[in-house]
């Protein structure tokens, strides 16, 4: 653009060495665009995570005496399947007695159920390969079965067989009262 | 290939218009006087056809958009009532959703063409990749599409892929709770699922936008796979292949109207009809057909990220594609100790597909127990799936560059017009040249 020199001064933006004020014009301006629309974008992106109402969702109260020994209560929380078991001795027994099998998940079954309760076991029901909800009942270790790619869980919940890298997940939770806990 | 237009306009108004935006004349160049092969079988078809499936999916989709409520107590009730109710709304409706199967039909009939003959080899590569891209995309909308009825079946396959996410290392958690906007597939993920499948075919519009420009620098690959090198090679598309195009989309839409009419609900789920439930998952969960060999490569790895990587990667090595083949030969008419490969591939993608719609644990012969490796028996589903998706990656990283570098490939013809003419039923004309060829 300035091959040809016209009139006594020379160019000031040829001068290769030395940076000039145009150049500086040019990063400045250049920098406030990229910062100006990763500022913009961040809003654009954030969007999508949870809503203030989604975050304030509630923790939920649930009366145990509810249910009977060997049965299992589906409730939902956080818009996700809550299983609240109630095991058999023979349940907790086989669980106690994997301890230290060779588990995917290490984890005994006391730290899966609050202290002096081996009887009832809350989980989230989901399970850890990609979201599903396992069906009590079948696979070979007494527990769950996940139906959607064959993930077993035995009868403390923990990953047994199957894709699933986890066991499924014990949720925060306290005892109210004797039979009443709340969790979230 | 990209030949000078030989547009003239010839009323006032064109030569008007030329002076102003050429919309005719790049018209006129690339529907009307485009110098196609002449030798084009009817595999070459199927580009026609699929941009009628967009067309016919963007028309229905924005009807079906003017009734369907994008919320998690509405939304399946909706969708029943365009059934029930709308005007004309199951006509709609069906052809929207058996749209997407024909649409999937048309693009692997489209892409296995493209592997026989070469055409994503060189100077079509970034043809082959922004097919790649569309493809892609295609399964992002149609995965968001099926969401929308908020059926059994669209909650815990929206479940089930959203996490596939969270196999990502430190991230994936973040990442899944950010596409959902919640703790759960719940209305927020509905809302923007719709809002996505709505936009997305119009980004698949502008991709093949540009597949088309991509298309018409280098010009169509032919069955011979040799280039063009005179015009004696080319007929101009109109009338040519605007009839042969045309011909084949009747053809087609006589298979599409099948489904539509006859068995509408031959290609959805049974659990589909069931509204969404989040407490209970159905006992055996699968995705639309058209998906179903990338679930059996999900599904044979015992490791939840690396199933991921291995289902990501079978799509993957598609866009690497022309840089794996080593051979210079395109159309493996003339590389007969290719094609064998080749037809066992289109077997096993279509046993994959078997296998995805099979319960992992589920015998392969009935009543028939080997011996346990790993973690299931030899005669599973799981094991079947395994071989066969070694196979499939097998094919493209290993005998697809090998069998470039140790083949004979038979000799090429000179020109396109050479097989044609020394075809055995023409005329003593060419025998000479039948001759010449030994």
């Amino acid at each position: 653009m300035s091959d040809t020199v016209v009139g006594a001064n020379p160019d000031p933006h040829v001068s290769g060495d030395e940076p000039n004020r145009r150049d500086f014009i040019h990063i400045a301006a250049g920098a406030a665009a990229v910062g100006a629309v990763a500022g913009l974008a961040w809003p654009f992106i954030d969007q999508m995570n949870p809503a203030a109402d989604t975050l304030a969702l509630a923790s939920i109260e649930f009366d145990l005496s509810k249910v009977v020994e060997g049965q299992q209560v589906v409730v939902k929380w956080r818009g996700k399947p809550l299983f609240v078991r109630y095991r058999t001795a023979k349940e907790i027994a086989e669980a106690v007695k994997d301890d230290h099998a060779d588990l995917r998940d290490p984890e005994p079954d006391e730290v899966r159920h609050k202290p002096g309760k081996p009887q009832y076991l809350i989980l989230v029901g989901v399970c850890t390969h990609l979201g599903c909800v396992p069906n009590f009942g079948l696979g070979d270790y007494g527990g769950w079965l996940c139906p959607c790619h064959g993930s077993v869980y035995d009868t403390s919940g923990r990953i047994r067989k199957g894709p699933a890298p986890k066991n499924l997940a014990v949720p925060d939770y306290s005892f109210l009262s004797d039979t009443k806990i709340k969790v979230g | 290939m990209s030949a000078h237009s030989t547009y003239e306009p010839k009323t006032g108004f064109e030569r008007w218009m030329d002076m102003r935006l050429p919309i005719i004349r790049m018209t006129h160049d690339t529907v009307l006087t485009f110098p196609t092969p002449k030798n084009l079988n009817y595999w070459w078809t199927f580009g026609g056809i699929l941009a009628l499936c967009l067309a016919m999916q963007i028309v229905t989709g924005i009807i079906l958009a003017m009734h369907y409520v994008p919320h998690v107590d509405f939304a399946f009730n909706s969708v029943e009532r365009i059934m029930r109710d709308v005007n004309y709304g199951w006509l709609v409706r069906y052809t929207h959703a058996s749209g997407a199967s024909m649409f999937f039909l048309a693009v692997y009939i489209h892409i296995f063409r493209n592997l026989y003959y070469g055409s994503y080899k060189a100077p079509r590569e970034v043809l082959w990749i922004l097919g790649c891209v569309i493809y892609l995309l295609m399964i992002i909308t149609a995965f968001m599409g099926y969401v929308l009825p908020w059926g059994q079946m669209s909650f815990h396959g929206a479940v089930v892929i959203t996490n596939l996410l969270g196999a990502i290392p430190l991230i994936g958690p973040a990442i899944t709770t950010w596409l959902w906007g919640g703790f759960a597939v719940d209305d927020p993920t509905l809302n923007r699922f719709f809002s996505l499948h709505y936009l997305l075919p119009f980004v698949i519009a502008g991709v093949v936008a540009l597949h088309i420009w991509a298309l018409h620098v280098p010009g169509n690959n032919n069955p011979t796979g040799v280039n063009v090198t005179s015009k004696d090679d080319t007929v101009p598309f109109h009338p040519y292949y605007t009839v042969k195009d045309g011909f084949a989309i009747v053809v087609f839409l006589i298979l599409f109207g099948f489904f539509v009419f006859w068995y509408p609900e031959a290609l959805m789920s049974p659990d589909n009809f069931v509204q969404a439930n989040p407490l209970v998952t159905p006992q055996h969960i699968v995705p639309e057909w058209y998906l179903l060999p990338f679930y059996a490569i999900l599904r044979s790895i015992p490791n939840k990220l690396g199933g991921v990587i291995a289902m990501f990667s079978a799509i993957a090595v598609l866009f690497v594609l022309p840089w794996l083949d080593t051979s210079k030969v395109r159309s493996m008419r003339y590389r007969p100790s290719v094609r064998p490969y080749y037809f066992i591939l289109i077997g096993v993608c279509l046993v994959l597909g078997w296998c995805g719609a099979q319960e992992p644990a589920q015998q392969v012969i009935p009543h028939f127990t080997t011996f346990t490796v790993i973690d299931y028996d030899l005669n599973t589903v799981v094991w079947l799936s395994r071989v066969m998706a070694l196979y499939y990656f097998a094919y493209f990283l290993v005998i697809t560059p090998m069998m470039g570098l140790r083949e004979t490939p038979l000799p090429l013809p000179e020109s396109i017009s050479e097989p044609v003419l020394s075809h055995p039923a023409r005329g003593p004309a060419v025998t000479a040249a039948a001759t010449q060829k030994g």
